[in-house]
C-alpha cells in the first residue's frame, strides 16, 4: 500500500493507495502515528479514493487512528469510501464514531 | 463432470495474505463472477489467511495451505493451518470478540467470512490447528 500525506494547517490527509490488509496496516500505521506525534496535528481525514481492498484489519486500522487522534482531542473523518468500502465499514458500525463522507 | 481445483502452500508471513487471495481469486475468474462476487470471496480467504498467520502460529512461521474447488457454480475455499488451533470456536466467531485487542483486531474476521460466503465451517483442535471450510455460489450469467 502507498500513503501520501497532504498537510493543512492542523488537519492531515491520508490518501491510502493500494489494499490495506493486516500485512500493509501494521507497515502503515507506525509510519501514521509518528506523523500525527510529531506535527500535532488534530484532524485526520482518511481517503479511500484510491483504495482497492480492505478487509477487516482495514477497520482495526482505522479504530486504531482513531483512538490515536482522540488522544489529542482531534477528530478523524474519512471520505471518498467507494462501495467494497463502504460495505466493510456499514457491517463495522463504525459510522457510530467516525464521520463517513 | 469433471472438478476443478488448486492447491498450494504459503509459509504464514504476513506478505503472503495478498498472494493467497488474489490466487483464489484468479482461480475463481473460470466461472466469471460479478465485482462484488470476487470481492467477497477475496475478503473471505483474507480474513481466514489472516487469522492463521496471527493466531494460528502466533509469533512462528508455519504452513498454511489454501485449496479451492470449483463444482458446478460453487465455489469451495479451504484454509488450513497446523498451529495452536482455537480453543472455543464459538467464542472466536462472537462479532467484536479477540484475543489480541493490542494488535488492533477488531475482531470481525469470523463475521466477515460469514456475511460474505454462503456458508463458513470451522474446524479447530488444540495443538492440531484450525482449518476454515467456506462456500459460495456464483450467479449464473
Amino acid at each position: 500500500m502507498n500513503l501520501e500525506f497532504i498537510e493543512s494547517g492542523q488537519a492531515l490527509t491520508i490518501r491510502l493507495k493500494g489494499e490495506l490488509d493486516h500485512h500493509s496496516a501494521d507497515e502503515s500505521r507506525i509510519l501514521i502515528d509518528e506523523k500525527i506525534k510529531k506535527e500535532k496535528f488534530n484532524k485526520l481525514i482518511i481517503d479511500f479514493k484510491n483504495l482497492d481492498f480492505i478487509d477487516s484489519s482495514g477497520i482495526g486500522f482505522v479504530i486504531g487512528r482513531y483512538k490515536v487522534i482522540r488522544k489529542r482531542n482531534g477528530v478523524i473523518e474519512i471520505i471518498n469510501a467507494n462501495a467494497k468500502v463502504r460495505k466493510i465499514l456499514d457491517m463495522s458500525g463504525i459510522g457510530k464514531i467516525i464521520e463517513i463522507k | 463432470m469433471q472438478k476443478n481445483y488448486v492447491i498450494f502452500k504459503i509459509p504464514s508471513l504476513s506478505v503472503n495474505e495478498s498472494f493467497a487471495r488474489a490466487a483464489v481469486a484468479a482461480f475463481c475468474s473460470i466461472l466469471n463472477p460479478t465485482i462484488s462476487e470476487i470481492n467477497d470471496i477475496k475478503t473471505a480467504v483474507s480474513e481466514a489467511v489472516t487469522n492463521a498467520v496471527i493466531h494460528g502460529y502466533e509469533n512462528t512461521v508455519g504452513e498454511i495451505e489454501v485449496s479451492c474447488r470449483i463444482k458446478g457454480q460453487t465455489v469451495e475455499v479451504i484454509i488450513e493451518d497446523f498451529g495452536c488451533g482455537i480453543l472455543d470456536v464459538e467464542k472466536a466467531k462472537e462479532p467484536l470478540y479477540t484475543t489480541k485487542p493490542e494488535l488492533e483486531r477488531s475482531g470481525m474476521g469470523f463475521a466477515v467470512m460469514e456475511s460474505y460466503m454462503d456458508e463458513v465451517v470451522v474446524l479447530s483442535e488444540k495443538d492440531v490447528g484450525t482449518k476454515v471450510i467456506m462456500r459460495k455460489k456464483i450467479s449464473e450469467k
